[in-house]
C-alpha cells in the first residue's frame, strides 16, 4: 500500500472541506488563529524580526568597540535625534553620534535579552516546535489551541514593551541580561525617571509576559506529545526532534517560575520600596540609602541561574533536534544511536536543574557546595558529547547529499564542538576565577547559540520552508548566506578566546588594563587591536544575512514549486499536503515504523515514511525500545 | 509492545467512576473535619517549646505536610491518579528541594566564615 | 476538526488532555511559590538576630481564613462530585458556596487584616539607644532566657505627622502590650488572641531611630515577604473565584450539551483551587505562627 494514498491531499477533497466549515476573515485567519502552523509562522517571523534587531544593537556595540570614542556614522546621528543625548550625544568636534557609557550597557543588556528570549527561544522553541511538532507526532493541532494563541500574544505584548523601554526617559534596562541586585534594584530610578516607565522596569513587566508565554507554551507542548501522537507512534519512534522539543518544554516549565519569582520580588524592590535583594548598609553615591535592609543580593543570583542553566539547554536542545532530522535525511541513513540520544538528552534535562551555581564562582560559595556543583557540571558534559558524538557518527557511511540545510547542519557540529569543549574551563571554579566575566565566557557562549542554534534554525528554515509554502528557498542564494557566515562567525568569536584570556572584561564601554593589553601588540604584531577586524567580521555578516531575508519573502511567490516531499524525507510531516490544511490530516495517521528508514535494504526507494505497513517478507529494522515506550 | 495501541476512547469509565463517586462524599467531609483539627492542632502547638527554634519548626511543617498530603491525596484524587501524573510530580518535587536545599547549602557553607 | 481526548481519556495514558494540563500547570507553579519559599527561608536564616519578628500577624483571624479556605476545598469537590452523580442543582449550591468562602478570605484579607498592618507602627532603634531603651525592650531578660533580642517598638503611632514633618523630633507610640510589660515570661511567646496597641504612651526620639514606618512592605524584610507571598497568593484566590463563577454562571451551557466535559472542568479548576489551599496550609504557620 502506498504511504500516499492515505494522505489527505486529493484536491477535491480539500475544496469540499473549505465549503463545510465557513471561511475564516482574514483576522480569525492570521492574526486571531489558533493554528499551530499559523501561530508557529507568526512566532518564526516575529522572531526572526527581533533577532535581527538584536544583532543590530550588538553591530552598534561593535563600533565603539572597534573605534573607541568617536561617533557612530550616519546612524548615529539618527540615533541622536530620536533617542536624545542620554544616548548619543555630540563628541569633542561637535560630531553627533557618540555613543554614551549607559547606551552602551543598555544595547549589551538588550541584545542579550533580545536574542535570548526575543530571538532563540520564540524561534527554536516555539516557531519549529508549533509548526512541525503535531505533524510530526500525526495530530490534528495542539491540545489547548486557545492557550496556543494566548501564548503567541502574551510574547507579542512582552515584546512590545521591551522595545518601548528604548525610548522612556533614561533608556533600555543597562543591568545586563542577568540584571544582577543592588545595582538593578536602584537603576533607572530617580528625579529623571518614571516610577514605572524606566527600562529595568518596564524590563522586568516585559518578561512576566514572556514568562507567562513560555509557560503556556510549555504545557501545550508537553501535553500534546503525551496525549495526540497518533496510533502507531510510540515513544521510541517519536523523531528526536520531538524528544528534543519535550525535554526543552519541562526544563522551561520547570525553571522559568523561580525566575518570575524573583522578577516579582525586584518588583517589589523598586516600586514598593522593599528590600528583598538591597541589604543593610548599602551605600549609593556616597549616601546610605534609606531601606529596610536585610535582603540578599546573592537571592537573586540564585533564583535567577536557577533558570538560567536550563535555559541554556532550552536554547541548544531544538538546534540539535533540527540538526538530528537534517543529518538523517541528507546521509540517507537512520540516526546512529537513537536509544542513546534520547537517554542523553533525557539526563541532560534532569542534570541541568542541578548545576547552575557553576555560574556563581565568584560569590564566595564555600568548599562543599562548590564541590557539588562542579561535579554535577562536568557531569552534565557527558550527554552532550554523546549527543554530538552520535551525530557526527550518524555521517560515517552516509551518502551525504550537501543540500542547503546540511549545510548548515554539518557546520552546526564542529561549532557545537568548540561552544561546548571551551565551556569545559568555565566549569572549574579554580580556572574561572581568571576567565569569569572576559571576553573568553562571550566566545564560549556564543558559539553555542551563533553558529550553533541559529546555524540550526537557519538550516530547519531552509527544510521546512517547502512543507510551509510548497516552494524552496533558492539553494544559490542560500549557499551564499551560509559561507560567508560561517567564516564571519569564526572571525567574530575565535579571536574573542584571545582577548578573554588576555583579561579583557566584557561589559566594559571602554578602558581597564584589560581592554589596554587586548589592544597591545599581539603575536608580534604592533598595533594590532582585535576590537577592529571582530568587528569588521560582524559588520560583513550583517550583510551576508541579506540574501536570505530576500530570498525567505521572494520565495513565498516565486519560488521553485516543489511537491509534498522534496527531500525524500521519512516523517509524518512529509505525508501531509504542503501547506497542510486546518487539521492536517483528513484521515489521522497511522505509524507503522521508526522514524528514520532509509535505505532499507531489499527496497526500490532509500526512503520508507513512518506510515508505510510493514510487509510480512520485509527484513525488519532492528527498533530501539525501553521500558518506557507503550 | 510494539503493536499500535487502541486510540478509541474508552466510553464507559466514566460512568463507572460515578458510581464511586457517591461512596466517596462522605469521605471528603471527613477529610475535610480531619484538616480543620489540624488546624486547630498546629495553632495549639505552635504555643508548646519544643526544645529550640528548629523543633518548633519541624513540628509545625510536619503538620503542614500532612495536611497538604491529606489535600493532595484525597481532594486532588492524587490516591486513583494515573503514572504519569505521579511521575511529573516526582521531578518536580526533586527540583523543588533541589532549589531549597542548594540555596540554603551556598549559604550555609560560605568561603569565609 | 475535533481535538481527540478533550473529554474521554486516552486509553494509554488514562487522562483527557486538561487533565494533563491543569497538573503541569500545578507542577509550574509549584516551582513558582517555592522560589518565594526558597526566598522565605534565605531571608529568615539571613537576618540579624531580632530582626525576624514574631506575633505581630492576627492568629486567630488566620486561623479563621484558613479554615475558610479549607471549607472551601471540601465544597469545590462536592460540586464535581455533584456533577458526576448527575446532579445539577447540588453542584450550583456547592460552586456558590465556594465563591462566598474564596470572597470571604479576600475581604478579610484585604478589608481587615492588610489595613489592620497598614495602621500599625514601628521604629527600630539604634544600636546605640538600645540601652535608653532597656524599660521598653526588656533585653537583659531576654539575654537571660536565651532568647533573640527586641530590636524594635511597635505600637499605635498618635503622631502620624512625625513621618512627614522633619520639625517633629519624636514620635508618639500607644504601646503593643509587649512592650509595657517586657520582662514577664508570659510575653516571651506571643499570645493567641489578638490584642491592639495600649494606652500607654512612649515618646521616641527619632535621633535614637534607625528607620521607622507603618507596617507595610518597606518596613523589613518580613514583611517584604509576608505581603508579596500572601498577595501572590491572594491573586491566585481572585483568579480561582472568577473562573468559579464563569463555572456557575455559564456551566449550565456546557451542561447540557456534555455534562461529562463540565464536571471535566470544574475538576481541573477544582485542582487549581486545592493547590491555592495547598499554598495557604504552608504559609499560615510559616508567617502566622513560627
Amino acid at each position: 500500500m502506498d504511504a500516499h494514498s492515505h494522505a489527505a491531499h486529493d484536491p477535491h477533497h480539500h475544496h469540499d472541506e473549505a465549503h463545510e466549515h465557513h471561511e475564516l476573515g482574514f483576522f480569525r485567519k492570521y492574526v486571531f488563529s489558533t493554528d499551530h502552523k499559523v501561530i508557529g509562522l507568526q512566532y518564526l517571523v516575529s522572531g526572526l524580526i527581533f533577532l535581527f534587531l538584536g544583532f543590530c544593537l550588538m553591530m552598534l556595540m561593535r563600533w565603539q568597540l572597534a573605534y573607541p570614542g568617536t561617533s557612530v556614522p550616519v546612524i548615529g546621528k539618527i540615533l541622536q535625534n530620536v533617542l536624545g543625548p542620554g544616548a548619543l550625544t555630540n563628541d569633542g568636534a561637535g560630531h553627533p553620534g557618540l555613543m554614551t557609557p549607559e547606551f552602551y550597557n543598555s544595547l549589551g543588556a538588550m541584545h542579550g535579552t533580545i536574542m535570548i528570549f526575543l530571538g532563540i527561544v520564540p524561534v527554536a522553541f516555539a516557531a519549529f516546535g508549533n509548526f512541525v511538532v503535531p505533524l510530526q507526532i500525526g495530530a490534528p493541532d495542539m491540545t489547548f489551541p486557545k492557550v496556543n494563541m494566548a501564548s503567541y500574544q502574551a510574547f507579542f505584548v512582552g515584546g512590545v514593551i521591551m522595545l518601548v523601554s528604548f525610548f522612556v526617559p533614561g533608556g533600555a534596562a543597562k543591568g545586563g541580561w542577568t540584571s544582577y541586585t543592588p545595582l538593578a534594584d536602584i537603576a533607572d530610578q530617580g528625579p529623571t525617571y518614571h516610577v514605572i516607565f524606566n527600562g529595568q522596569t518596564l524590563w522586568l513587566i516585559g518578561f512576566i509576559f514572556l514568562i507567562t508565554s513560555s509557560l503556556l507554551g510549555a504545557v501545550n507542548f508537553i501535553a500534546t506529545i503525551i496525549q495526540l501522537r497518533a496510533k502507531g507512534m510510540t515513544w521510541m519512534r517519536l523523531p528526536f526532534f520531538v524528544w528534543a522539543q519535550f525535554v526543552t518544554a519541562f526544563l522551561l516549565l520547570l525553571a522559568f517560575p523561580p525566575l518570575e519569582s524573583a522578577i516579582v520580588m525586584q518588583l517589589m524592590d523598586r516600586v514598593a520600596g522593599t528590600s528583598f535583594f538591597l541589604p543593610s548598609g548599602l551605600v549609593v553615591n556616597g549616601a546610605q540609602v534609606s531601606i529596610s535592609g536585610g535582603g540578599s543580593p546573592l537571592l537573586w543570583q540564585h533564583l535567577f541561574w536557577f533558570l538560567g542553566h536550563p535555559e541554556v539547554y532550552v536554547l541548544i536542545l531544538p538546534g540539535m533536534g533540527i540538526v538530528a532530522e537534517i543529518i538523517a535525511n541528507n546521509t540517507r541513513k537512520p540516526l546512529w544511536g537513537y536509544k542513546s540520544l534520547v537517554l542523553a538528552a533525557l539526563v541532560l534535562g534532569f542534570l541541568s536543574f542541578i548545576v547552575w551555581a557553576h555560574h556563581m564562582w565568584l560569590t564566595g560559595m564555600g568548599t562543599v557546595v562548590s564541590a557539588f556543583f562542579q561535579t554535577t557540571t562536568m557531569i552534565i558534559s557527558i550527554p552532550s558529547v554523546i549527543i554530538l558524538s552520535a551525530f557526527f557518527i550518524s555521517l560515517w557511511g552516509g551518502s551525504i547529499r550537501f543540500t542547503v540545510p546540511m549545510l548548515f547542519a554539518t557546520a552546526f557540529l564542529p561549532m557545537f564542538g568548540i561552544g561546548g569543549l571551551t565551556g569545559i574551563p568555565l566549569a572549574f571554579n579554580s580556572a574561572d576565577l581568571y576567565l569569569h566575566d572576559t571576553y573568553y565566557v562571550i566566545a564560549h557562549f556564543h558559539y553555542i547559540v551563533a553558529p550553533g542554534t541559529i546555524f540550526a534554525v537557519f538550516a530547519g528554515v531552509y527544510y521546512w520552508y517547502p512543507k510551509a509554502t510548497g516552494r524552496k528557498m533558492s539553494d544559490f542564494w542560500g549557499k551564499v548566506h551560509f559561507w560567508p557566515s560561517l567564516i564571519c562567525m569564526n572571525a567574530i568569536f575565535l579571536p574573542m578566546f584571545l582577548q578573554g584570556m588576555l583579561g579583557m572584561h566584557r561589559r566594559w564601554y571602554d578602558g581597564g588594563q584589560g581592554w589596554t593589553l587586548a589592544t597591545e601588540k599581539v603575536w608580534g604584531l604592533s598595533g594590532f587591536h582585535w576590537n577592529t577586524p571582530i568587528s569588521i567580521a560582524a559588520w560583513v555578516m550583517g550583510l551576508a544575512q541579506i540574501p536570505f531575508i530576500i530570498n525567505f519573502f521572494w520565495s513565498i511567490r516565486h519560488g521553485e514549486k516543489v511537491d509534498d516531499n522534496p527531500w525524500e524525507a521519512t516523517t509524518l510531516e512529509w505525508t501531509a499536503p504542503s501547506p497542510p490544511p486546518h487539521g492536517n490530516f483528513t484521515t489521522p495517521p497511522v505509524a507503522y515504523r521508526g522514524p528514520y528508514e532509509y535505505s532499507l535494504p531489499g527496497r526500490a526507494k532509500d526512503y520508507t515514511m513512518q506510515t508505510e505497513p510493514v510487509q510480512p517478507d520485509e527484513r525488519k529494522m532492528p527498533e530501539p525500545t525501553m521500558s518506557l515506550s507503550h | 509492545m510494539n503493536n499500535p495501541p487502541t486510540t478509541e476512547p474508552v466510553e464507559h469509565e466514566t460512568e463507572h467512576y460515578a458510581h464511586d463517586v457517591s461512596k466517596h462524599v462522605r469521605g471528603y467531609l471527613m477529610v475535610g473535619g480531619t484538616l480543620l483539627f489540624f488546624t486547630a492542632l498546629t495553632v495549639f502547638l505552635s504555643y508548646v517549646n519544643f526544645g529550640s527554634q528548629k523543633a518548633n519548626v519541624a513540628v509545625a511543617m510536619v503538620v503542614a505536610t500532612f495536611k497538604a498530603g491529606l489535600v493532595a491525596y484525597i481532594f486532588m484524587h492524587l490516591s486513583a491518579e494515573k503514572k504519569l501524573i505521579y511521575r511529573i510530580l516526582i521531578f518536580t518535587a526533586i527540583f523543588v528541594f533541589g532549589l531549597f536545599w542548594l540555596t540554603y547549602l551556598a549559604w550555609y557553607d560560605p568561603v569565609v566564615h | 476538526m475535533e481535538i481527540p481526548y478533550t473529554v474521554t481519556a486516552r486509553p494509554d495514558t488514562g487522562l483527557w488532555n486538561a487533565k494533563v494540563g491543569i497538573w503541569l500547570f500545578l507542577a509550574s507553579e509549584v516551582m513558582l511559590f517555592g522560589g518565594l519559599f526558597s526566598a522565605y527561608i534565605f531571608l529568615r536564616l539571613d537576618a540579624q538576630p531580632g530582626f525576624w519578628p514574631h506575633g505581630l500577624l492576627n492568629v486567630p483571624v488566620g486561623t479563621m481564613n484558613t479554615a475558610i479556605l479549607i471549607a472551601s476545598s471540601v465544597t469545590v469537590v462536592l460540586a464535581w462530585a455533584a456533577l458526576k452523580m448527575r446532579q445539577y442543582a447540588k453542584y450550583k449550591f456547592y460552586m456558590a458556596l465556594t465563591i462566598l468562602c474564596g470572597v470571604i478570605f479576600l475581604f478579610v484579607k484585604l478589608y481587615f487584616e492588610w489595613p489592620q498592618k497598614f495602621d500599625h507602627f514601628g521604629a527600630y532603634i539604634k544600636p546605640s539607644a538600645l540601652e535608653k531603651y532597656e524599660p521598653y525592650l526588656g533585653n537583659k531578660h531576654l539575654l537571660s532566657e536565651g532568647l533573640p533580642p527586641r530590636v524594635e517598638i511597635t505600637g499605635h503611632l498618635h503622631n502620624h505627622e512625625a513621618l512627614h514633618d522633619p520639625k517633629i523630633k519624636e514620635y508618639e507610640v500607644g504601646l503593643d502590650p509587649i512592650y509595657t510589660d517586657p520582662t514577664n515570661k508570659e510575653m516571651d511567646r506571643p499570645h493567641f488572641l489578638y490584642v491592639g496597641p495600649t494606652e500607654k504612651l512612649a515618646k521616641i526620639d527619632k535621633a535614637d531611630v534607625e528607620r521607622a514606618t507603618m507596617f507595610v512592605p518597606s518596613h523589613s524584610a518580613f514583611f517584604a515577604t509576608y505581603f508579596t507571598i500572601t498577595g501572590l497568593h491572594g491573586l491566585h484566590v481572585l483568579g480561582g473565584v472568577i473562573v468559579f463563577v464563569y463555572m456557575f454562571l455559564f456551566g449550565g451551557i456546557i451542561y447540557r450539551q456534555n455534562p461529562e466535559h463540565l464536571a471535566n472542568r470544574v475538576e481541573v479548576a477544582g485542582l487549581f483551587w486545592h493547590f491555592v489551599d495547598l499554598v495557604w496550609i504552608f504559609v499560615f504557620p510559616l508567617f502566622y505562627l513560627l
